[in-house]
């Protein structure tokens, strides 16, 4: 199976109904993309599939033949973070942090398609990511940050 | 200022930790407790106390309370470093071993019946020096009940000056000056001259020394850190995806696995059939464990889709098959008072209170810890040692646990704590360890990173009880008179201490925490706890008792002040008989511009952790539903160490109290839990969410947690803003059973 993963050409052998998930946790050793419910219900996998946010548990690797994928890793680095990773850290959202790749990915993905999101796209968008240390009020004030620095 | 009369009927130290500690023996306390970090040291490190490793490369801290998300070793980084002089994002931090001399001086006090207001002597000596004493006699290493802060404040300042002054001897030696003629900054030593020496290039001199033990702690006007707006150390690695939980630890040769255990806990394997579960790739074998199975594979994935493959029909379990008959059972124990476990609180008497009484039944169900990150465990074994990687808030229990497990002595297993994904309380239990060590012992030397699945988690917890609660109130002349209240439930302690081999005594505060000790002067004011007998496994969860007595008696007191036709806010003013707790309910009244009843507004408060926080919430009506359109919360919390994280666990405590109260529950139907992955047991999300104000006062030059205090005064607060938009009183969890939220 060969696609691309934060620009990198992968060419693997994997069975074709494993996650997508699980392809870059295990197989390609990008830890950043989280397991937390295996069902969609949580967010905490969600990476960029050809620009889009995905759940990453609900996409098997016959799916991501040629696709681009992005995960946490590619989005930014603590060296040169991406502007919603830049809020992330100035807003200082995180608390256990474990669902913040999967929310950070999401609100990256909105911001994208949506520079000026109203309130209502904001919690559309955001709320199949959970938080289970309720950091929500952090990351709508984190992506109206992202939102004002990427617009200027 | 009096505290109305507390009953003390019996005064026994409850939780069994300490009860066993006592066996040790008072020379345990007395003994230096020496320091733990001196028998792992490696060529050219040097170890000037417990929390300070220096080596060539400059200093390394240690943070012993566990971080499971609240900010533990950000804050435990920033109180050494204040004393030390050093950038808490410039040096390494480290858990450090599991060890009694990280013992808990605090958290034993939360087991006793003296209220955290109390300022007579005996609460004081008994919650302070006694707990520290059986804190230390236990070793008691734990991170919980929002003590790291209180706990740590003058340790780790201790620990850092005295490292400091250590380091600056070193240097006076080495350049043959004063010590008083040398200052530190930014991890060096700054010579008269100007010259400056990095701590790091001392680490060889430090060996040997004696560390200087007399130090003298800066105060508060001269802190560089601490009271300012404080950057986590955590925060960038937890921003880019860099941060290394337990389920992203990778060791050479790892072998990853899944447990399944029987999510009727207890009840055993009753038949297996693995055959085509071997049959598929990436499965390398599968094994018993107790009360279940484990699958070993190549990867997770291979695992989980493994265990799916396996055909099992599980036993049946001790304790009841439905929740109707665990009702039934809370029921009973109310009306028996031969099971009354406690009476902390008698003040007046309730059964001649004058006035008109109103009587009501509240319920909370079961709650499942939930975690983000799955519980999971690496472990190597070898007959002459165990290793294990885990989050954990209680490393000695865990090692203790692990050597019953393997055999071997204490000394044999080392315990890497590791920060978690979450716990709300669930990092105190180690059954994910079990597992993965009964795994790794059919595979000597080989790491075995063993992960649950979500639905592993959620069925397998040991839940926040169950609990029952009758109450009476009184009123006359527009005034509460009374309030009776008893509470049944499973008992936290007795259930964590007896899987922990020791024998639960004495009353169970946490039954009752939080209502017994509420700071009210109501003229008859009666709290009694009733033990339900074990069943289904309980644990500690965000706010412990207080999780659901706040619930119970805010929302009694709230009927009976509608009831008296009073104000919500003035009546409990009136009653309030702690001069803080007074203070918190008049800053959120003029945060959220409270002038009386309102329509769709709730207030509630709530002492607990001691912390005084009261919560205001608002609703409105929708066509679609409730909507909650704000949240007030103001705490009294002493002096401020970290002031954005302090705002980010009250408000954090108050929405985890709203979310959970709104819609979250652990049903049991054939002895299982009815709710395994978070499509049953909801959460709250993003749209659900008002604005938040949070203040904390600061009026007191008291030390205190803020992780608890924030969840118990958020349920009240909304069922009552709930009655306030619709009439409607909501007297049980869930408040999803009964209306609908937009």
């Amino acid at each position: 199976m060969k696609f691309n993963v934060n620009g990198t050409e992968h060419d693997i052998e994997v069975e074709p109904d494993m996650p997508l998930l699980w392809v870059v946790r295990d197989i390609l050793g990008l830890t950043g993309t989280k397991y937390g419910c295996g069902i969609a219900m949580c967010g905490a996998c969600t990476v960029h599939l050809d620009g889009l946010a995905v759940r990453s548990c609900q996409v098997r690797a016959s799916e991501v033949e040629g696709a681009e994928i992005t995960t946490i890793e590619g989005l930014g680095t603590p060296d040169d973070p991406h502007p919603v990773q830049a809020a992330w850290i100035e807003e200082q959202v995180a608390q256990c942090g474990y669902c913040q790749s999967g929310q950070i990915m999401q609100a990256a993905s909105l911001l994208a398609g949506n520079p000026e999101p109203t309130d209502a796209d904001i919690d559309a968008a955001m709320s199949g990511n959970l938080c289970r240390c309720a950091s929500y009020p952090r990351i709508r004030a984190a992506i109206r940050r992202a939102q004002t620095e990427t617009g200027t | 200022m009096s505290a109305g009369k507390i009953v003390r009927r019996t005064f026994l130290v409850i939780t069994g930790a300490v009860g066993a500690g006592i066996a040790f023996g008072a020379w345990r306390y007395l003994r230096d407790p020496g320091n733990p970090l001196t028998e792992g040291l490696a060529e050219g490190e040097a170890a000037p106390n417990a929390y300070v490793i220096v080596d060539a490369d400059g200093v390394t801290l240690v943070a012993p309370r566990a971080d499971v998300g609240q900010g533990a070793a950000s804050i435990q980084a920033h109180l050494l470093a204040e004393e030390l002089d050093v950038d808490p994002h410039a040096v390494r931090l480290t858990p450090g071993p599991a060890s009694g001399v990280y013992w808990n001086g605090i958290v034993a006090g939360e087991g006793m019946p003296f209220a955290g207001w109390d300022d007579a002597w005996s609460s004081r000596t008994m919650r302070g020096r006694g707990a520290d004493i059986a804190g230390k006699l236990v070793g008691l290493h734990l991170t919980g009940g929002s003590t790291t802060v209180p706990d740590m404040y003058d340790r780790l300042r201790v620990a850092g000056a005295s490292a400091r002054e250590t380091l600056k001897l070193a240097a006076a030696r080495r350049a043959g000056v004063n010590v008083g003629d040398l200052r530190t900054e930014d991890g060096t030593v700054i010579l008269p001259d100007g010259g400056t020496i990095p701590y790091g290039d001392l680490a060889a001199d430090l060996a040997g020394m004696e560390a200087v033990q007399d130090v003298d702690l800066r105060d508060a006007s001269e802190w560089r850190l601490l009271g300012r707006e404080l950057r986590r150390t955590d925060i960038v690695a937890k921003s880019t995806g860099t941060f290394t939980y337990g389920t992203d630890i990778r060791l050479p040769g790892m072998i990853h696995a899944t447990a399944v255990t029987n999510p009727a806990r207890g009840g055993g394997v009753a038949r297996l059939d693995d055959v085509s579960a071997r049959l598929l790739p990436g499965v390398e074998d599968v094994v018993p464990v107790e009360d279940g199975f484990a699958v070993l594979s190549t990867s997770d994935w291979a695992a989980i889709r493994g265990a799916r493959e396996v055909d099992v029909t599980w036993g049946t379990p001790a304790y009841p098959a439905t929740s109707d008959e665990m009702w039934g059972a809370h029921a009973a124990a109310l009306d028996d008072d031969g099971t009354r476990d406690s009476r902390f609180r008698d003040d007046g008497d309730v059964v001649a209170a004058p006035g008109t009484a109103i009587e009501v039944e509240y319920r909370v169900p079961f709650l499942a810890h939930a975690p983000l990150e799955p519980s999971n465990a690496t472990v190597i074994y070898t007959p002459e040692r165990t290793q294990v990687w885990t989050s954990t808030q209680a490393p000695t229990f865990l090692r203790d646990a692990v050597s019953r497990m393997t055999g071997q002595p204490p000394e044999a297993v080392e315990v890497n704590a590791l920060p978690g994904g979450g716990s709300f309380g669930r990092r105190l239990e180690d059954d994910q360890v079990r597992p993965a060590v009964e795994i790794a012992k059919t595979r000597p030397g080989t790491p075995i990173r063993m992960t649950w699945t979500r639905e592993q988690d959620t069925a397998c917890d040991y839940f926040r009880p169950m609990a029952l609660a009758r109450g009476r109130a009184t009123h006359e002349g527009g005034r509460v008179t009374g309030l009776d209240l008893s509470i049944a439930a499973h008992s936290v302690a007795e259930s964590q201490l007896t899987r922990q081999g020791f024998p639960p005594i004495g009353p169970d505060v946490a039954i009752t925490a939080a209502a017994w000790d509420a700071p009210y002067a109501i003229p008859s004011f009666r709290v009694s706890g009733y033990r339900v007998p074990a069943g289904v496994g309980v644990s500690s969860w965000r706010s412990v008792g207080a999780s659901h007595n706040g619930f119970f008696l805010e929302s009694l007191l709230d009927e009976a002040i509608h009831a008296a036709g009073a104000d919500p806010l003035e009546e409990r003013l009136r009653l309030m008989d702690h001069e803080p707790s007074a203070r918190v309910l008049e800053a959120v009244a003029e945060m959220a511009g409270w002038d009386g009843p309102r329509d769709g507004r709730g207030v509630a408060f709530c002492y607990s952790f001691g912390v005084p926080c009261a919560q205001i919430v608002e609703v409105e009506q929708t066509d679609r539903g409730l909507r909650l359109t704000g949240l007030w919360v103001a705490a009294e919390v002493g002096r401020i160490l970290d002031p954005v994280n302090l705002e980010a666990q009250l408000s954090g405590g108050a929405l985890f109290g709203l979310g959970h109260a709104m819609h979250s529950e652990i049903t049991f139907a054939d002895h299982v839990p009815e709710q395994r992955n978070f499509d049953t047991f909801l959460s709250l999300r993003q749209y659900e969410v008002p604005p938040v104000r949070v203040r904390a006062l600061e009026t007191t030059d008291l030390i205190r947690g803020a992780g608890e205090p924030g969840v118990p005064p958020a349920a009240p607060a909304l069922a009552n803003a709930i009655f306030a938009a619709t009439g409607e009183r909501l007297r049980e969890m869930p408040f999803d059973r009964s209306v609908r939220f937009a």
